[in-house]
């Protein structure tokens, strides 16, 4: 299960565009590349905005969508 | 690494050979492994040889001059990529990379001639592969020739939605942009769209389709 936006360290040059567009404030750069960092009171990544994939011009943070289809229940 | 005979007869190349056949090709079979992001095939490198998935996703797309993206096919495990040009003699026709760790088998390209030649099935079943491509291909000129993006959009969700039975490839917008030839703007717009009209809903990092009918409309799927 994927649960936090995936960044690739190889591609990453520390620019910290990220740490900028991130509405929950948990991207940080650490040693010269962008981490997440999950805050005490969540679990990181909340919004899944993509705005941190959109923004990164190495292409280096990935957020992914898994498609499921919504299974119907039967009330009676 | 131990290629594996049972990995060797779910790829559909080698369909409905014997133990005996699989045995014989075995030889020629070699694995390889990549990390997500690793550049497996330059597009206008010489193709020398052909890749089967085993385990994870590779995308095989071309890049325009200006670094657009278009992805001309998902390859997930017991598909094959680089097959054209390994046929034809010519360079990689596009690029390929690895979208998640995967495992790969290869074969070299005059290896796969001596297999042909030896098994009238694989050459029956090469024929059957290369006509799905076809078909394929013809259903992305159709998609960018005429489906709107927002059918285009309904219709990648339709076709990589899970049922938690099988793997699918999770994607991300860009992913998506790149496979229906559009912006990764106007797939978040099309996705707003199709979640206001109520076929979709948007659940962090889920994309829950819910109401498939409607959205298999949009699709123009009929």
């Amino acid at each position: 299960m994927t649960d936090m936006p995936q960044i690739d360290i190889n591609k990453c040059d520390g620019c910290g565009l990220c740490i900028g567009v991130c509405g929950c404030r948990v991207i940080s750069v650490v040693n010269d590349k962008a981490t997440i960092i999950p805050k005490d009171h969540c679990n990181g990544c909340r919004r899944w905005c993509t705005l941190c994939e959109d923004i990164c011009p190495n292409k280096a943070i990935y957020c992914a969508f898994e498609v499921v289809i919504e299974q119907k229940t039967d009330s009676k | 690494m131990v290629i594996q005979l049972d990995s060797i007869k779910s790829i559909p190349y080698f369909a409905g050979l014997d133990q005996a056949e699989l045995e014989s090709i075995k030889k020629h079979i070699f694995e390889k492994k990549a990390v997500r992001g690793e550049i497996l095939v330059f597009e206008g490198d010489p193709a020398e040889t052909l890749f089967f998935v085993v385990n994870g996703m590779v995308k095989v797309f071309k890049t325009s001059a200006d670094g657009k993206e278009q992805i001309l096919q998902i390859i997930r495990p017991g598909d094959s990529f680089n097959d054209v040009p390994v046929f034809t003699g010519d360079v990689s026709l596009a690029s390929a990379e690895a979208m998640s760790d995967v495992l790969l088998y290869t074969v070299k390209k005059n290896d796969l001639a001596g297999i042909i030649r030896e098994n009238l099935r694989v050459s029956l079943n090469v024929v059957r592969i290369l006509s799905e491509r076809v078909q394929q291909l013809v259903s992305l000129v159709e998609d960018l020739s005429f489906r709107h993006v927002t059918g285009r959009v309904a219709k990648v969700l339709l076709e990589y939605a899970g049922n938690g039975a099988d793997e699918k490839p999770r994607l991300t917008q860009q992913e998506m942009a790149a496979m229906i030839g559009t912006a990764r703007e106007m797939v978040g717009r099309s996705l707003k769209t199709l979640e206001e009209e109520g076929t979709i809903r948007m659940e962090r990092n889920r994309v829950i389709i819910t109401d498939q009918e409607t959205l298999r409309e949009v699709a123009g799927i009929t």
